[in-house]
């Protein structure tokens, strides 16, 4: 899939993810050893991004399995379509039961999910397991056997094996600690924020009308943001959504009164805002 | 076995002894790690075994210092004639000012070798990061940085140049740190990789003993507080499920099996009070086991919501509630312990320790606080300074508590010796040593009624 750990940083800067040493190095691994990449790391720092853009740069498919509390085998794996089966045994044609019931179990009347789906396409995919951390315990179980042998078993169809195993990448916040097992299966990364000259980068691409001189201070402000110990420290996405800000305002410099009037595009919670803006010697809110 | 082969196998060994759990798949995935990158890139590598043998964020300043040691940058001192200090300083202040870190990696490196050697041998006995910072005093280059930084970027008006001192401090703090790394490279290329591993290297913040923590290590353990609860609340939660699945309820099997012509098709379980249970925490604040007293306040506090009521106290030789003090704490975490100790009464004509006073306090004061629901954990080392222990007042905690149990921060072999109580108070409730945060963890996760 890629020549070289500089190949993926190369390939996927062209779709727009600026990947640093350890993403590029990591996603690298992953496809040469061919197991799953778990991404672990605050909330956007680009975890679902690098999925996408992996997907992107590998021509491939995304199936993407969006995980929440309460997620279960048949929004996972596969569900039938029992509306369908119903009209198919009430249209009752001259048929035995035993016919009949061949007939409704099969692929015709079958809802692959994204497990499954991933599993049987014959063209390269990428199958996101997104936010692994939102669903319940029970569905580690269901993922771990999914994650080693790459088959899923349909009693009534018989078992499915993948003839292209996907790229896989799950991503977590942390929000519950997976088991250990699960974690084992995976290569590790975890994707913090980034260092001053990423974020840079990072800006520059995604909001590329702003000065340097301001995108500078706009990184340096929020580095110092993270190092406060707020209850949420502003991640990527508020640095490009504050450059975005600053550059539809029209600023071209920093100062106190453009900080104190758009701190809150960074900063969500109102004691942080109060925290930082004392922190920042502002005047007062 | 080649060179590679045994390095990563040294490296995995160093990790293990640590604590970090590495198994054979991962170790072999981290020699197709490196024969998939080579050998060239430092920095790759890095990643690539971090990313085969780690399993989460935590073991990662642990993984870093013992690389550096097994794929050291390089070997001996470097070549150049040493630079005397002040030419040594400016360097320095030029890379602070860039923050050019490639240069400051290499004026650590001669630095170091210049200014940490020490003993009588020929080259040295050894190398010492401390005696290398406190010659060179990088610190003090602050207001020099400063004024070159703003020099090179025109006025320095900019609103961000209120943050250039903290910036140029984490600077000076990330040099420190390669001078500690390269010392400890220096030093074991002189004693033994394996014995530096051992030794010479951080543990991870959950094995730092509770007593001996500095102020950085409490800090870092303060940070580890919201993803332990996490961790905690997981397990908890598996246990309550557990619980709650009970056993069979025979009448109701019985009579649900009517409907299945009186057999029973499906057994019914007793399903067990949903009520969470309730806690109380009587917290030793005093100097020498606060770090302990801290940490485990903040973890309940985060745990919160797995009990239907939290009540904690905090004594010296009086004892007060501090409940109210630990929701506010929850925005101000590094706070916690300063604002119980300016607000809460908690030393009568004295400073130091009383168990006893503090106990019969507690019994007498707030003895409603505990009832049959309620699990008291006391935190102390139990060191009474020789006043008496005040048996009774524990006796009566534990007859109308659920269970009462004891975390001793102080190593089992210390219990009983000086003015220690702990065997006295150990023979009436369960005593556990509980000396880090992962033996914090592990006695919660087991003891925590569900
Ligand atoms: N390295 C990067 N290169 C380019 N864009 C990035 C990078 N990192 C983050 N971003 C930007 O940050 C935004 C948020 O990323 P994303 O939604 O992937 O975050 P996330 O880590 O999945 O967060 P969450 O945990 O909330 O799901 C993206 O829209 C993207 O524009
Ligand atoms: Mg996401």
């Amino acid at each position: 899939m890629f020549t070289s750990v500089d190949d993926v940083s190369a390939r996927l800067a062209e779709t727009g993810y600026l990947a640093s040493p350890a993403v590029a190095t990591t996603v690298f691994l992953a496809a040469r050893l061919g197991k799953p990449l778990l991404v672990e790391g605050p909330a956007g720092v680009g975890k679902t991004e690098l999925a996408k853009a992996v997907a992107q740069v590998a021509a491939a498919r995304l199936v993407r399995l969006q995980c929440y509390e309460g997620v279960d085998e048949s929004r996972a794996l596969y569900e039938w379509n029992h509306a369908k089966q119903l009209l198919r045994i009430s249209a009752g044609r001259d048929e035995s039961w035993d016919e009949t019931r061949t007939d409704i179990f099969s692929e015709e009347f079958l809802l692959p999910r994204p497990l499954l789906t991933a599993i049987r396409g014959d063209e390269p995919t990428v199958l996101l397991i997104d936010e692994t951390d939102k669903a319940d315990v029970e569905m580690e179980g269901l993922l771990l056997e999914v994650l080693s042998d790459f088959q899923v078993t349909v009693p009534e169809l018989g078992t499915v094996t993948a003839t292209r195993r996907p790229f896989v990448v799950l991503t977590s916040n942390a929000g519950r600690e997976l088991s250990e097992a699960l974690r084992r299966r995976c290569l590790f990364l975890h994707i913090g924020f980034p260092e001053e000259e990423l974020e840079r980068r990072i800006v520059r691409l995604k909001v590329p009308g702003l000065g340097q001189a301001l995108t500078e201070s706009v990184v340096r402000v929020v580095g110092a943001l993270r190092a406060m110990d707020l209850r949420k420290a502003p991640s990527v996405a508020e640095t490009v959504d504050w450059a975005r800000t600053l550059l539809a305002l029209g600023a071209d410099t920093l100062d106190e009164t453009v900080v104190r009037d758009t701190l809150g595009v960074i900063l969500k919670h109102q004691d942080d805002i109060q925290k930082a803006a004392a922190k920042l010697d502002l005047e007062a809110l | 076995m080649t060179a590679v082969a045994e390095r990563i196998t040294g490296l995995v060994g160093a990790l293990r002894g640590h604590g970090v759990r590495i198994g054979t798949g991962e170790t072999v995935d981290a020699a197709r790690a490196v024969e998939a990158l080579g050998l060239a890139d430092r920095e790759l590598l890095r990643e690539g075994l971090a990313a085969t043998l780690l399993h989460g964020p935590g073991q990662r300043a642990l993984f870093d210092s013992v690389f550096d040691l097994y794929f050291p940058r390089g070997v001996g001192g470097p070549r150049e004639a040493p630079l005397d200090r002040e030419t040594l300083r400016d360097r320095l202040a030029e890379a602070l000012a860039a923050d050019d870190r490639a240069l400051m990696a290499r004026l650590a490196a001669e630095a170091v070798d210049g200014m940490g050697g020490y003993g009588s041998s020929p080259g040295s006995d050894g190398w010492s990061a401390y005696q290398t910072l406190d010659r060179l005093r990088p610190q003090t280059l602050l207001a020099r940085v400063r004024a070159d930084v703003r020099g090179r970027d025109g006025s320095g008006a900019g609103f961000a140049d209120r943050l250039l001192d903290d910036e140029i401090r984490g600077r000076i703090e990330e040099f420190r740190r390669m001078v500690a790394a390269e010392a400890r490279r220096r030093v074991a290329e002189r004693r033994g990789r394996d014995e530096i591993a051992r030794r010479g290297v951080r543990p991870t913040a959950d094995r730092v003993d509770f007593l001996f923590a500095n102020r950085d290590q409490l800090t870092e353990l303060r940070r580890a507080v919201a993803p332990l609860a996490r961790k905690l609340a997981t397990r908890l939660a598996a246990r309550r499920r557990r619980a709650a699945r009970g056993t069979v309820d025979l009448r109701r099997t019985l009579r649900s099996s009517l409907s299945t012509g009186g057999v029973p098709m499906r057994p019914v379980l007793r399903r067990r009070r949903p009520v969470r249970p309730e806690l109380v925490l009587l917290c030793d604040v005093s100097g020498s086991v606060s770090g302990f007293s801290d940490f485990t306040m903040l973890l309940v506090q985060a745990l919160h919501d797995q009990f239907s009521k939290v009540r904690v106290f905090a004594f010296v030789n009086r004892l007060d509630e501090v409940t109210g003090l630990l929701d506010h704490g929850r925005a101000d975490p590094d706070g916690l312990g300063a604002r119980i100790r300016a607000e809460a009464t908690l030393t009568g004509w004295h400073g130091s320790s009383d168990y006893g006073v503090a106990l019969g306090e507690f019994a007498e004061r707030y003895g409603g606080a505990v009832g049959p629901r309620t699990t008291v954990f006391v935190l102390g080392d139990a060191r009474t300074n020789m006043s008496d222990p005040n048996l009774h007042a524990v006796r009566e905690v534990a007859r109308q508590a659920r269970r009462v149990y004891w975390l001793n921060p102080e190593p089992r072999d210390r219990w009983g010796t000086g003015d220690s109580a702990a065997p006295a108070y150990a023979g009436l409730v369960a005593m556990h040593e509980c000396r880090t945060a992962r033996q914090l963890g592990a006695l919660i996760a087991r003891l925590l009624p569900v």
